[in-house]
């Protein structure tokens, strides 16, 4: 393994373990590929679209899981803490490449791999335990039940080893709910797509990590001036280093609501009336205890939260009952929105012990408070009576939200069904109307009627319905990197493309995405060079972008996906906002997206042509 | 003389100052070979940093039996001198702190030196919890252990109920 010595920023070594065979082996990382792709989400990727038959069955051994971290990943960057989950999703038959922070990425580095590719299934419940150089396959049978938090204390306590930290799934995971994510350092999750369900199918409980090494520069002064300079910007930006401090995500509760653009019950309206109640400055005055930073993250918006006296007996849970009087992470906006006014709940302690809920039964907060929203209006619209759901699931029951939470991942009674994400769930139930998503995966906290490119963004996400794939808020609300007007559709096509293109290869760096409120690739660049010896140019760094985006759309395409699923759910497109500032709005995105394909030089039925592939070196 | 102080209170848990340790010492970021440990208490919201504060009573210097730690008369702190060094580790021992390190690849025992007069973990702190400041006695030691007491605390009343 000659390589490993001659990389920078990266370790130069992939660790892949056959869970069927126990087979474990250490690989040169390809270090065209690496360079091509660079790493985490570009990475994984390529790996995945080089090794799997995109067809398979998401739950079955042949299904493939990388966990991918970037080049930045483990340094002192501002953010240089994300690791990337690439799998074929379980919720929705698409790639997804799922995204956490914390502090298990870097501690993968400090252990010497870029990436850990897991291959097959397991006989019986297992974990992965990897002290540098030694990896081990274990077993997990008396783990298996646990929660998350559960699972963390006792692991830590078996091997031994203080340091060690731990990604593992809850109960949700091991109960394959479609939208079950992986959690890290108690709170961090590797959210969407139901990556946690596809680990769960392979047997695997946890993977535990204790890294001695480091991670070396290629050009060490010149990776230290890059650091420097942008961390000094990252201290000017209004919203890196005030916004985001001091109110975390859950500062857009009001932003969003203001625009008429917060979608609440199940996207019947796009205002909450009681936004304020779950607002990051009533969560800030009233119930943060401190702010948490990721690894060596100089913004540090993770909330930590408490339910004082009465309030951490406001709901009564079964699950891990004695937690309900510490602190805990959270929520996030995305979180408050769809336990939130999406179902109707403003009440902010119940969706603090919703979010705990979700994080310590591992699974995603968003598609799990969209799916009881869905579930609500079917409820509402007299499709499911109490004799199905047993709870009352009515707009607004805190109750019934927090119930919810725990009879879906142990899927029990009505809970089975909401398990399968809204999309299955309202199909079978003959209402496939209510499923407000794309792909199989349910929105964002962000209104696409409100926010034309938005819609756009939703519509061609590779991964399913997705704010993370092309932040348009930024212009559209925000002003940046300038204000767009969020009703128009001119330019829009243009925007989510730019955007699509450069999150990429933020996502394949190991950096943060939450940076780009603040610096540009043009900041990431002078690091990711100097990190890895690697001259990019700016040209470069959004040519990989485009080039991951397309790489990922051709996956789906082989997985068999076509331009047909570009679109959104009928009431987005065809029913006008009722009230509000954005009132009698649809969502135009038949005016954006023959424009957007045009602009990616593609066919006109959304085909990459053959063009684009070859420019990309795709084929 | 300058010491360090450190403000629990501003903690993020970043360890930047640990990056910014391990990068002084090994031009490389490897947390592991920093002598700065950020102590993470996340029931209880506790993060503190935690490094040697000079202490007068050095008992390092005091166990060494070949003198191999001085002390620099302009920071006044205690230092490893590498090439009288012989690796046994009694230093480690010693030390009622814990910071006190040994390095399993070179064979010699490592501690903070205050970079001589210019700590780069300072320097690397993003909301100041880590000051290099005037002081006759380090004042926030009273404080610091207070709240690491209460995440000890935690921790054990945890291990009792389970029991």
């Amino acid at each position: 393994m000659s390589a490993t010595n001659t990389m920078h920023g990266w370790t130069g070594t992939v660790l892949r373990v056959n869970l069927t065979s126990g087979n474990i082996t250490k690989e040169p990382l390809n270090a065209e590929w690496a360079r091509d792709y660079v790493g985490g989400r570009g990475l994984g990727v390529k790996y995945l679209y080089e090794e799997m038959d995109p067809s398979v069955d998401p739950l079955s051994p042949e299904n493939k899981m990388i966990f991918a971290t970037g080049p930045l990943t483990g340094t002192n960057a501002s953010c240089g803490s994300r690791y990337m989950v690439v799998t074929k999703g379980a919720l929705t038959n698409a790639v997804t490449t799922s995204n956490s922070g914390g502090f298990w990425g870097p501690e993968m580095k400090f252990a010497g791999y870029d990436m850990i590719i897991l291959e097959g299934k397991a006989a019986q419940p297992s974990y992965l335990w990897i002290y540098d150089d030694r990896v081990e396959l274990r077993d997990a049978t008396h783990l298996w039940g646990k929660t998350v938090w559960q699972t963390e204390e006792a692991l830590r306590a078996e091997i031994g080893v203080p340091d060690s930290i731990i990604a593992s799934i809850g109960p949700a995971g091991e109960n394959l709910v479609r939208f079950a994510c992986i959690m890290n350092d108690l709170h961090r999750a590797a959210g969407r797509s139901g990556v946690g369900a596809v680990m769960g199918s392979k047997n695997l409980k946890a993977i535990a990590l204790r890294g001695t090494g480091g991670v070396s520069l290629a050009d060490p002064q010149a990776y230290m001036e890059g650091q420097w300079a942008m961390k000094e910007k990252l201290r000017q930006s209004p919203v890196t280093a005030e916004g985001l401090p001091m109110y975390g995500t859950e500062v857009l509760v009001n932003v969003i609501n203001e625009h008429g653009a917060l979608p609440t019950r199940n996207h019947q309206q796009t205002v909450f009336d009681e936004a304020e109640n779950i607002s990051g400055e009533t969560l800030t005055e009233t119930r943060l205890v401190a702010n948490k930073a990721c690894f060596s993250c100089t913004i540090a918006c993770g909330r930590v939260s408490t339910l004082p006296g009465e309030a951490s007996s406001k709901y009564s849970v079964t699950t891990n009952p004695q937690n309900w009087k510490i602190a805990g992470e959270g929520p996030e906006y995305e979180a408050a929105w769809a336990m939130g006014s999406e179902c109707g709940v403003g009440d902010l302690d119940a969706l603090i012990k919703a979010n705990w809920l979700c994080n310590d039964l591992g699974m995603d907060s968003i598609s799990f408070g969209a799916s009881v929203a869905a579930a609500m209006e079917l409820f509402e619209k007299g499709v499911v009576g109490q004799n199905e759901t047993e709870i009352p699931l009515e707009f607004g029951s805190a109750e019934a939200l927090i119930a919810m939470a725990e009879k879906t991942a142990y899927r029990q009674g009505f809970g089975d069904a909401l398990a399968e994400g809204s999309k299955r769930m309202t199909e079978t139930l003959g209402r496939p109307e209510f499923f407000m998503g794309v792909r199989g995966q349910e929105f964002a906290a962000y209104e696409a009627r409100a926010i034309q490119g938005m819609g756009l963004g939703y519509a061609t996400s590779n991964r399913g319905a997705c704010h993370l794939k092309a932040y348009t808020v930024a212009a559209e609300i925000l002003g940046l990197p300038r204000q767009m007007d969020p009703r128009a559709t001119e330019e829009k096509a243009e925007i989510t493309k730019v955007f699509q293109d450069a999150t990429s290869t933020v996502d394949a760096t190991g950096l943060c995405q939450f940076l780009t409120f603040g610096v540009g690739l043009e900041e990431m660049l002078p690091q990711l060079s100097a990190a890895t010896g690697v001259a990019y140019t700016l040209e470069e760094l959004v040519h990989i972008g485009e080039r991951i985006w397309n790489l990922e759309r051709l996956w789906n395409e082989r997985a068999g996906f076509t331009g047909k699923d570009d679109t959104l759910p009928k009431r987005i497109l065809e029913e006008p906002i009722p009230s509000g500032p954005a009132k009698g709005e649809v969502n135009r995105l038949g005016e954006m997206l023959p424009e957007y394909y045009e602009l990616r030089g593609w066919e006109k039925d959304g085909k990459i042509s053959e063009a684009k592939k070859k420019e990309l070196g795709l084929e | 003389m300058k010491q360090l102080r450190v403000i629990t209170e501003k903690c993020t848990s970043c360890i930047q100052c640990e990056l910014a340790c391990a990068f002084v010492q090994t031009g490389t970021f490897q947390p592991s070979r920093s002598v700065i440990r950020v102590h993470i208490f996340d029931e209880q919201a506790v993060y503190a940093p935690y490094t040697c504060f000079q202490c007068d009573e050095a008992w390092c210097l005091t166990a060494c039996p070949v003198n191999a730690i001085g002390i620099d008369p302009d920071t006044d702190a205690k230092v490893v001198m590498d090439d009288v060094c012989v690796g046994c580790a009694v230093c480690t021992v010693a030390c009622p702190y814990g910071t006190m390190f040994y390095n399993p690849d070179s064979h010699k025992a490592f501690k903070c030196d205050l970079c001589g007069g210019d700590p780069a973990c300072v320097k690397s702190c993003p909301t100041g919890a880590l000051e290099y400041v005037d002081m006759d006695q380090p004042d926030w030691l009273a404080s610091w252990a207070d709240k690491v007491n209460r995440g000890f605390q935690h921790m054990q009343d945890e291990e009792g109920g389970n029991a």
